[in-house]
């Protein structure tokens, strides 16, 4: 498999502009069968278990069933990603649970200032960047002339 | 065969994939355009919040210099990059990254990528240059400065789900790209004044270890199929280090990092036996002088000695992580509460590890029931992948910043812009240049920045816009949707679609590649050993595949990208082949093998290996250039050849 789709929890991203697994598989993965409005995999050996479908899907309906030619079966490993944190629940094949949180950023989503409030000196032909060299937290950049 | 629309869009400066690169050169773009009212176009294959190697996330910035706390200096980076790559290296392209990155970095804190701090507020170094991260966002919210920079100050546009097949071309200068959209039936063709390159590296050259389900588990993602070689090639300019491919020894199957094991977890790897090969096979190292004696061994040295052990017999290897973590709890073995929670914080550090870059592994050791603290788990050598950026080294010739030339390195390394292939207007930054190995996630974007400004300031100097011959354009775009229309033509003369004498579908076409690049040109199954007479077999082969590329088939567009993206494969192929063949030695043991030139030969050798296809004749042309320094050497270090 590596990510299947549970067609119970699939409703085919309806009342979504666009299906959100589709959208973001970097590999062309998950497509929709618009027969049946739900989602599939089209090519289980082409997936890297990246789990950016399963963490974007909006009914939990993805999941990830490891490689079968060399993952023995019956352990899962599920995310739960909000805003600041993702949240891992880790189930053995041996049953044992684990759950490990950890942050995932720390300004809002849609935050970040392309410059940082770094200013540079806004020359075209000079070779500091445009946030440099304030952004090196140097008074100047490096180069052959003032080199250490 | 349904009809295809035809877009075209004019912009000034193409950026042509959605990756670590390509987001710094938006970032850096956006601000150069807006003041000297210039457009950007940003084309990615996929969406560019979970796009290229960092899709998934990272655990780890594994280029930070940390100029200001004035612990490294650039040359110090420099000399470390030099030496892992066995001496091969330009120099002026490693310092300039290494003198922007850091302010690269501290940009990502800003955006709000959870950077480690220690109780003093210094960043948590997993070792000398890299910077442990709560990395499961890295891309998302790079992807979103991107987008922010070219979105919100009215001068950029993206386009995603647009798959980049090749160049177009104004004479000697690149005027632009052409692709399609892997969603409607669209042809897009990009017109520029400046074509910066950084669609990644190549995966699924080689045969992977894994046949069945987990094939998609490479080291490396699957869907970085080697565009920017077959780009860059195309257009014609000189390529370099195409030989220096790269070979990860991570966990086996799932891939699993290992350098939190190495560097934070102090972790040790042995044999079967319980030997370390990097103590037990240390005189090996005196045969690859003065690389085998430089702190740390470099990355294919290390690779070598295991693979010593295994060819011997004395697999597998283990990770010893049980040892390693009792190690470090038992530094609090006094107090039974701080030990147990040194352990768990350990735990929880391991996990996340793969949790935040290679969840497979997490779900192998799940599956096979591993606790780290109680059992070691298996390493291996991977396939060979072409990454530039990491500890490989290809890709193209670009020219190097001026104030970091020496007057013996101008004439040679240096071109009149940053970052410039020897094709004018094209411009390559990460995987897509090379020579400048270990720039990671952060130097990737770092030199993806210096590239943008360089060719703002090249459209700047440059204004008139190239000219693309509409009659060249209606060729291309038959050429690219031939696959659908082979298809749709003799789809029909067999009961099975898939088995058909007059079309060769993208996955046979892959294994074909693979299967000649793994037994000819030193693959998992030929123990990453080849010869010239072998190199010259897959030549031929290869020729053969080149053929059959005129009649591959495809059912639909995401058939058609599969086609297009073994046709990228080929181009790096072709150019890996050629390069292995031309350098007459043994420089990289631990990547490959030249069994019947099974030494290095500084005297001859110690220069760059670079091809160039030729677009007007369609032949190969190889050539050396010469390895200069631009920080002088001890005089120890030249008589040894560094
Ligand atoms: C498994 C793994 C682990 C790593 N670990 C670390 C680490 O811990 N720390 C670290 O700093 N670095 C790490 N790296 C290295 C880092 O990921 C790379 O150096 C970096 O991503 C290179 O940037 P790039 O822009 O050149 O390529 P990428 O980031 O891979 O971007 C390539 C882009 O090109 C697009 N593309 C490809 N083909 C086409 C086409 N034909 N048309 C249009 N678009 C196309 C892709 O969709 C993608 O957007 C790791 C890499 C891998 C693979
Ligand atoms: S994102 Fe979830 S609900 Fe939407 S189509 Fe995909 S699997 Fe179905
Ligand atoms: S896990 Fe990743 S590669 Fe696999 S289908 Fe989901 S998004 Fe695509």
């Amino acid at each position: 498999m590596p990510s299947y789709v549970n067609p119970d929890k699939c409703d085919g991203c309806k009342g979504q502009d666009r299906t959100a697994c589709e959208y973001i598989c970097p590999n062309d993965l998950m497509t929709l069968n618009k027969e049946i409005m739900k989602a599939y995999n089209r090519d289980a050996s082409m997936c890297w278990e990246c789990y950016n479908c399963v963490k974007i899907c909006p009914n939990q309906a993805i999941e990830i069933r490891g490689y079968a030619d060399f993952v023995p079966l019956g352990a899962s490993v599920t995310p739960m990603r909000s805003t600041d944190s993702i949240l891992w629940t880790v189930k053995f094949r041996n049953g044992t649970l684990k759950r490990f949180k950890f942050p995932i950023r720390t300004t809002s989503e849609g935050a970040a200032v392309p410059a940082g409030g770094f200013e540079g000196d806004g020359d075209l032909n000079s070779p500091a960047l445009f946030t440099e060299p304030a952004s090196l937290g140097l008074s100047e950049l490096f180069t052959l002339g003032n080199r250490a | 065969m349904p009809k295809f629309e035809t877009q075209v869009v004019e912009t000034d400066l193409l950026i042509l994939g959605g990756g670590m690169a390509a987001c710094g050169a938006a970032v850096e773009a956006a601000y150069w355009a807006k003041k000297s009212g210039l457009k950007v176009t940003l084309v990615d294959k996929a969406a560019v919040d979970r796009s290229g190697a960092v899709a998934m996330g990272l655990s780890a910035i594994n280029q930070y210099v940390g100029l200001k706390d004035g612990k490294n200096t650039v040359k110090d980076y420099v000399d470390y990059v030099r030496n892992d790559l066995m001496g091969v290296t330009r120099e002026d392209l490693v310092a300039n990254i290494a003198r922007h990155v850091d302010s690269t970095v501290h940009l990502f804190e800003k955006w709000g990528l959870p950077i480690w701090k220690d109780e003093k507020g210094n960043y948590v170094h997993e070792g000398r240059w890299q910077l442990m991260i709560n990395g499961e966002s890295y891309k998302v919210i790079v992807a979103e400065a991107a987008k922010n920079a070219l979105l919100q100050n009215g001068t950029g546009q993206i386009f995603e789900r647009v798959f980049i097949v090749g160049p177009l071309m104004d004479g000697d200068r690149c005027a632009g790209a052409i692709g399609f959209s892997v969603r409607e039936n669209k042809i897009y063709v990009f017109k520029s004044k400046a074509t910066l390159v950084a669609m990644g590296g190549a995966v699924h050259v080689f045969k992977p270890r894994s046949g069945g389900e987990g094939m998609g588990r490479a080291w490396y993602p699957p869907w970085n199929a080697g565009s920017s070689a077959s780009f860059t090639l195309q257009a014609g300019a000189e390529m370099t280090c195409q030989e220096v491919r790269f070979i990860p020894v991570r966990f086996k199957d799932a891939y699993g990092p290992v350098g939190a094991w190495f560097l934070l977890f102090k972790s040790r790897a042995t044999n079967a036996m319980g030997g370390n090969y990097m103590v037990e096979r240390k005189a090996e190292l005196d045969h690859w002088l003065p690389y085998g004696h430089v702190k740390p061994v470099p990355a294919n040295l290390r690779n070598y000695l295991g693979m010593l052990d295994v060819m011997e017999g004395k697999g597998p290897l283990f990770m010893r992580t049980e040892e390693a973590m009792q190690a470090l709890a038992d530094t609090y073995k006094d107090d039974p509460k701080a030990y147990k929670k040194k352990l768990k914080d350990l735990e929880s550090e391991a996990w996340e590890d793969f949790l935040d870059m290679t969840i497979s592994q997490a779900t192998l050791w799940a599956s096979t029931n591993v606790q780290p603290e109680q059992k070691s788990s298996e390493i291996a050598a991977a396939e060979p992948y072409f990454i530039g950026s990491h500890s490989g080294a290809s890709g193209a010739w670009v020219s190097g910043p001026p104030d970091l030339q020496t007057d013996e390195t101008r004439g040679e390394y240096f071109w009149g812009y940053t970052n410039m292939s020897t094709v004018k207007g094209l411009f390559c930054a990460g995987d897509a240049s090379g020579a400048s190995s270990h720039k990671f996630s952060s130097g990737s974007h770092a030199e993806g920045r210096v590239a943008a400004k360089s060719a703002i300031k090249f459209i700047v100097d440059n204004k008139e816009a190239p000219k693309i011959d509409t009659a060249v354009v209606e060729a291309k775009v038959a050429e690219i949707l031939r696959p659908l229309e082979v298809y749709d033509t003799h789809k029909a003369e067999t009961t099975d679609c898939e088995v058909n004498p007059n079309y060769i579908k993208p996955r046979m076409f892959m294994f074909r590649l693979q299967k000649i690049m793994d037994e000819y040109a030193g693959g998992v199954t030929a123990q990453f050993m080849t010869n010239k007479a072998q190199l010259e077999r897959g030549l031929e082969l290869l020729a053969f595949l080149r053929e059959d590329a005129q009649k591959l088939g495809a059912a639909n567009l995401h058939e058609l990208m599969r086609a297009w993206e073994n046709v990228h494969r080929l181009w790096q192929a072709e150019a890996h082949v050629r390069t292995m063949l031309f350098r007459e030695e043994t420089r990289w043991p631990g990547y490959y093998f030249r069994a019947d030139k099974p030494q290095m030969d500084d005297e001859k050798w110690h220069v760059f290996a670079n091809c160039r296809f030729d677009p007007a004749s369609s032949t190969w042309e190889m050539r050396t250039r010469p390895i200069h320094h631009i920080f002088p050497q001890p005089k120890e270090h030249e008589l040894l050849g560094g």
